[in-house]
Order: structure tokens, then C-alpha cells, then sequence
């Protein structure tokens, strides 16, 4: 293996990439685009859902409990219902996706000091939103129930106390205290991006040359696979390592996503990291002839990885088989790192495992993928 | 059928050479042998394996039997021996449009490994060349094909190969290119360079020392075009201009003394066992057929003739097989 080699191939790369205009509108509008989308349109948060009413109490008590709900920002009052079937159809109609009944006597037991239910219905079709819905509903609840009760302590204070126990629950998330899911999809955004293309570039750049011809003119230089590989690559791992710091530069200076960590952590671990997208692009490359087949396949490679690797859905709610074979997926390990980095600041110490695994996963690919570059034609 | 031309040990052997790919023979039994400073010829129709056996001889391809040697070394045990000793231009233009002629040159000389003043030498022979002083920072993809070219055969030969695979270089090349193409493939033979060249220009054929003719994977003649001319066709040939040339070739196919007729154009070629007694019967034949515009007179073959002669025979030979 010899310098000099490397050193043409990768200077030839460089040239290229200089020469091909589109090339730099492909490296830096697509990403931005991408993490303002990410940034403002993924999130699991919800806000003004649409809500109806039923108050057939008719008591201060009632009247406050659905003021709470008219001046939450999560609820939108879409419908103040007069009977029964007003509720049913707007469900029906989609109208609402929530609707609150609040039967008679409602005031009645709350001032006895029992459980006054509240009926809430919710339309299912959209499990998402209606399950993070009642989380804020029985937030509401809370509130008011503890509201009323030091309400009335007060102004019984000579009385007897009320009886029933007080118990709210308390959520205090760590990292992320507002649960803001823009700060858990923004770093992970670096990832899915970085993935995608470096996978495409490198499998592209490779194949073009295949399908252009110029593969087979390297083939019979004395050039050696590893050579070239480590040449025609190197640049993409710049344009990775590039990649990260621009995203992840608008997702702190815009988005305002605070990273804590260290940044050589982060280095360390995009670094190992694209060693495996290299290596995949590589091997997707060594079975492609022509560009659309390396389309099509990297399509095929790059869903699945998303999908298993934690990014949206969690890894511990899936089957094991599948568990398993997210252990396999490099992306897993980076969107650790990367979130640990962002959010946590926690170091090598933490996440040295992780690391193992990416620098395991990565060399292992990359050899896969020099055994199989030939330079035959069979 | 293995002969050695030339002085000394053989450039270029390859011996029962056979490539499939799958039910597919695309090689048959191929055996030559190239000597030092000798320019052969590859002729045949496109698919007739041409390319698949220089593909091989680069060691781009293993074969599915028999050796090829090259520089005395075997190509399909030790294809990375091969590389320092050849050049090869593939049928497909293959330098980097994208790059300059002198970033092109550059790259392939880094690549082969020549370095500093040499290198700077032999860029500056191969842009002398390919015609292209003062264009030296012109993209490649912007030259015209006879530039492009002498090129791509001058990066070929940076690192000053003895052997020199070409396939099909001149295809799609205007004529004056194709003839200056040529005198650089002669001078370099001059140098002792041994040049195996494909084509399917037959007149090309005539520049080279000696011609395989090849089809459908087979190698159906190997010699000088002289050569080839002289023993080919095994009878005469006259030529047959003619107003209705279908009606003429009904005429006379089948007559006694006749071998084979073939359209060449808007003319016929007629192989006949003695063409004196050709001249006198077929003029009557035809008038017989109300064809008295015939006219008959006797021609030189071309090896074109002599391909069209030896690949029917060939492929009747392979059917009766």
C-alpha cells in the first residue's frame, strides 16, 4: 500500500467534487431543509385539540373545571354540546376528538368530599394524539382537584378537614425537562441525514465510475483495491464530518438545542460512525452496476436502519428478534452517542461501549467491503 | 495453431482459451500468439468475442479454460504481475471527463507510479501526441473524439508498457483520426511495442501484420492480410453489376461451377471455381433470364470477402458438427 496512490485518487476525487456545480447545492440545501422540517414539524408534542363539551351540572365547580380546559392551550373548545347526541355526533363527524361530560351532581360530591367522575371520550382512529391528550387531561384533573381541596381548606379552616387522600403524581424529566421532543429529534436528525448520504455518495461515486467506464480502466493499473477505496472514500468522510457540524450548527444556533457534551466525544463517535456508512455504501457499490440498481437498494438498506435504530420508535417496545437485530444497526449506537452528547454531556466513560460497537461494526463492514472489491470484471 | 512471430519469446500466448458465461460460449477454443513489436489485428463482428478475450488477456476476465500468458506470466494465477507490463485502452472511452487533459495525465501517472521529471516528460510525449499543446487545461469532456483518443492511448502508455491492448480505439473516429491513430500504433511497434488491436473496420485489417479473424467465439484465420487474401477463398472472384440484382442472384445461385454469391452493396460478389469459364457461361445464363445489362468482371478480394467466405464455412462447419 503506498501513499502516493491514495494521495492521486483522493486529490482526483477532490477535483471532481469541485468541478460538479450541483454538488455543493446537493451537500448543504437538502440537509438544511431537512432539519427545519425536522425541527418544526416532528414533534409528539400536541396543542389545540379539538374538544366538546357537556355540562349538565350547571355548578361554579363545573363551570370552572371546563374554564381550565377552554384556557389550555392544548385544548381547543370546538363545540359547547346541549345533550347526549350533540357529543356522539360531534365525535362522529370528527368534529372533536375529545368531548367532556360533566354529569349531574357533579358539584354534589365533590363538596362530600367523594370521587366525582368525569366521563371523557376521545376518538381512538388517532391513538397518538388521543393517548398524549389524556395525559394533559388528567393533568388538568389534578390541578383542579387540588386547587378545590386547598380552596376549601381555606375556607372551612375551623371545620373538619376533608377527607380522601391527595396524591398527585409529580413528572420531573431529566435532560430534556420540558419534554421537548425538538430536542430529542434534532441531534437525531444528524444521524438519519449523515446515514443517507454518505450511503448514497459513496455508492453513487463508485458506481458511476462502473457504469462510466472508468472503473475498468483503474482495474488494469497496478493500483491496489485498498487504495483506491481508502482514496475515493476519504472525501466523503470529510463531507460527513462537514455534514455534522452544519446541522448540527443550525440545530443549536436556530432551534437553540443545547449541546453540552464534549465535542471530541462527538468527533470520536461521528468518525467511528462513518466508518460504517462508508463501509455500507461500499458494499452496496460492490453489487451494484448501474446507478438506479444502487438507488433502489440503498432504499431498501437505509429504511430498515431508521426504523431499528431508535430514531422515532423505541427499540425496547419492539419484538426481540428485532431487538436483536438492532445491536447490528450502527445507527442505534450513534443516536446514543449523539443525544448523550447534545443533552446528557456525558463522556467516553459512559459511552465506550457504544463506541466498541461502532468501531467494531464499521471495520468489519469496511473489510467485507475491500475483500469484495475486485478488480476483475467476473 | 499456436505460432510464434517475431524475434525471441512470444509477448502475448493464449492458449485454448475459453470464457462462458452460462450457456453462453462467448470464447471457443481460442489459441495465438503474439511476438515482440508485431501488430495483430482482432476482426470480427460485434459479440464475436473480441472483447471478452482481450478482457482476458488483461486479466480483467478468468477463463473458463485454457492459459493466457502475457510478459511470460499467467494472467489468471497472478493478474496483478500483468498490470506493469500492458496498456489498455477499453472499448468505452474511459478517462475522466470532469478532469483536465493535464489532471487526467497526472492521475494515470501517479497511478502507474512515475514520478518527477519522468513523469513531466512523458506527459509532455503524450500531449505532443494527441495534438493537444495549448490545450493542456482544457476538460476532456469538451475534446473531440480524435483527441480524446490519442488520449486516453497516451495515458496508456505513461508508464511505457511493452504490450498494448486496444479495443475497438477507432470506433466512432473520423477517418483522418483513424489514420493518424494508426501511425502511432506503428511507430510505437517500431519501439518493440506488441500491439493486440480489435476493429471492426476491415479496412483497418490492412494496417496490421497479421489479422485473426474471429466469430461467434471462434478464430476462424490467423495471418498476414496477403496471406489471408491468397489462400482464403480457394477459387476467383468476379463482380456483378446489375440493374435487378435479386433477379440476378436468382440466376446464377445454384449454377454448377458457382460457390457463392453475396451482396456487396448495389453489387454482387460471385465466388466461382475458374473464372475464365465463369466469364463465358454466367453472361449467357444470365441473358437466358432476360438480364442482358450484367455486366461481369474480375476483382481482387478483399478480406472483407475473405471474412464473408470463412464465416460461412465456418458456421456450416459448426452446424454440420
Amino acid at each position: 500500500m503506498t501513499f502516493a496512490r491514495i494521495l492521486q485518487v483522493f486529490k482526483k476525487e477532490m477535483i471532481e467534487l469541485r468541478r460538479d456545480k450541483w454538488a455543493r447545492f446537493r451537500l448543504v440545501i437538502p440537509p438544511i431543509i431537512q432539519i427545519l422540517v425536522f425541527g418544526y414539524a416532528a414533534t409528539f408534542e400536541v396543542f389545540g385539540v379539538s374538544t366538546a363539551v357537556l355540562d349538565l351540572d350547571h355548578t361554579q365547580e363545573s363551570r370552572d373545571l371546563v374554564s381550565r380546559f377552554v384556557y389550555s392551550d392544548r385544548f381547543q373548545i370546538v363545540k359547547i354540546a346541549r345533550n347526549q347526541q350533540e357529543i356522539v355526533d360531534g365525535i362522529d363527524d370528527s368534529d372533536a376528538a375529545i368531548a367532556i361530560v360533566i354529569h349531574p351532581g357533579f358539584a354534589q360530591l365533590l363538596r362530600k368530599g367523594q370521587t366525582a367522575p368525569v366521563q371523557v371520550i376521545v376518538d381512538g382512529t388517532n391513538s397518538n394524539t388521543a393517548l398524549i391528550a389524556l395525559g394533559y387531561m388528567n393533568e388538568i384533573a389534578a390541578t383542579f382537584s387540588r386547587d378545590y381541596m386547598t380552596d376549601h381548606l381555606q375556607r372551612t379552616r375551623d371545620g373538619p378537614p376533608l377527607r380522601g387522600a391527595l396524591v398527585t403524581l409529580e413528572q420531573r424529566p431529566w435532560y430534556n425537562s420540558g419534554l421537548n421532543s425538538r430536542w430529542f429529534f434534532v441531534p437525531g436528525v444528524i444521524g438519519t441525514l449523515v446515514l443517507t448520504m454518505i450511503v448514497n455518495l459513496t455508492s453513487f461515486a463508485i458506481v458511476r465510475e462502473r457504469e462510466v467506464g472508468t472503473l475498468e480502466q483503474i482495474m488494469v493499473t497496478p493500483i491496489q483495491p485498498v487504495e483506491f477505496i481508502l482514496g475515493k472514500t476519504f472525501p466523503f468522510f470529510l463531507i460527513g464530518l462537514g455534514e455534522v457540524v452544519l446541522i448540527a450548527g443550525v440545530g443549536t444556533l436556530w432551534f437553540g438545542i443545547p449541546f453540552v457534551g464534549n465535542p471530541l466525544v462527538l468527533l470520536l463517535g461521528t468518525s467511528l460512525f462513518l466508518l460504517s456508512t462508508l463501509a455500507i455504501g461500499l458494499l452496496i457499490s460492490t453489487l451494484c452496476m448501474t446507478q438506479q440498481q444502487a438507488f433502489a437498494t440503498n432504499f431498501f438498506v437505509v429504511n430498515p436502519l431508521f426504523t431499528l435504530s431508535g430514531f422515532s420508535f423505541p427499540i425496547t417496545s419492539m419484538p426481540t428478534v428485532l431487538q436483536w437485530l438492532s445491536y447490528l444497526n450502527p445507527l442505534r449506537y450513534y443516536l446514543v452517542i449523539i443525544r448523550a452528547t447534545f443533552l446528557k454531556g456525558v463522556g467516553l466513560s459512559v459511552l465506550w461501549p457504544d463506541m466498541l460497537a461502532l468501531a467494531a461494526i464499521g471495520s468489519t463492514l469496511l473489510a467485507v467491503s475491500i475483500l469484495r472489491f475486485r478488480k476483475s470484471l467476473d | 495453431m499456436t505460432v510464434v512471430q517475431g524475434n525471441g519469446q512470444a509477448s502475448i500466448v493464449a492458449d485454448g482459451l475459453v470464457k462462458r458465461f452460462g450457456p453462453f460460449t462467448a470464447v471457443d477454443h481460442v489459441s495465438f500468439s503474439i511476438g515482440r513489436g508485431e501488430i495483430v489485428g482482432f476482426i470480427g463482428p460485434n459479440g464475436a468475442g473480441k472483447s471478452t478475450t482481450i478482457r482476458i488477456l488483461c486479466g480483467l476476465l478468468r477463463p473458463t479454460e485454457g492459459r493466457a500468458v502475457v510478459a511470460g506470466i499467467d494472467v489468471a494465477r497472478n493478474p496483478e504481475g500483468v498490470r506493469q507490463h500492458i496498456g489498455y485502452m477499453s472499448q468505452k472511452f474511459s478517462l475522466y471527463g470532469d478532469l483536465t487533459v493535464m489532471e487526467n495525465l497526472r492521475f494515470f501517472g501517479g497511478i502507474y507510479r512515475v514520478e518527477g521529471a519522468l513523469l513531466d516528460e512523458r506527459m509532455r510525449f503524450a500531449i505532443d501526441m494527441a495534438g493537444l499543446s495549448g490545450r493542456e487545461d482544457a476538460l476532456v469532456s469538451t475534446l473531440a473524439g480524435g483527441w480524446k483518443q490519442r488520449l486516453a492511448l497516451g495515458c496508456a502508455i505513461l508508464h511505457r508498457p511493452p504490450i498494448l491492448f486496444l479495443d475497438e480505439p477507432t470506433s466512432g473516429v473520423d477517418p483522418e483520426s483513424r489514420r493518424r491513430f494508426w501511425e502511432l500504433i506503428h511507430s510505437l511497434a517500431a519501439d518493440g511495442v506488441s500491439v493486440l488491436v480489435s476493429t471492426h473496420y476491415m479496412d483497418e485489417a490492412e494496417y496490421c501484420n497479421r489479422v485473426a479473424l474471429i466469430n461467434q467465439g471462434r478464430l476462424v484465420a490467423m495471418g498476414s492480410p496477403s496471406e489471408l487474401k491468397q489462400r482464403g477463398l480457394g477459387g476467383d472472384l468476379l463482380l456483378l453489376e446489375c440493374d435487378t440484382l435479386g433477379a440476378a442472384l436468382a440466376a446464377i445461385e445454384g449454377t454448377s461451377g458457382v460457390r457463392d454469391v453475396a451482396v456487396f452493396g448495389n453489387t454482387l460478389h460471385v465466388l466461382v471455381d475458374n473464372g475464365d469459364i465463369a466469364q463465358r457461361d454466367l453472361p449467357r445464363r444470365l441473358a437466358a433470364k432476360g438480364l442482358a445489362d450484367a455486366r461481369l468482371s474480375t476483382i481482387t478480394p478483399t478480406l472483407e470477402d475473405i471474412f464473408v467466405e470463412l464465416v460461412a464455412n465456418s458456421t456450416i462447419a459448426g452446424v454440420a458438427s
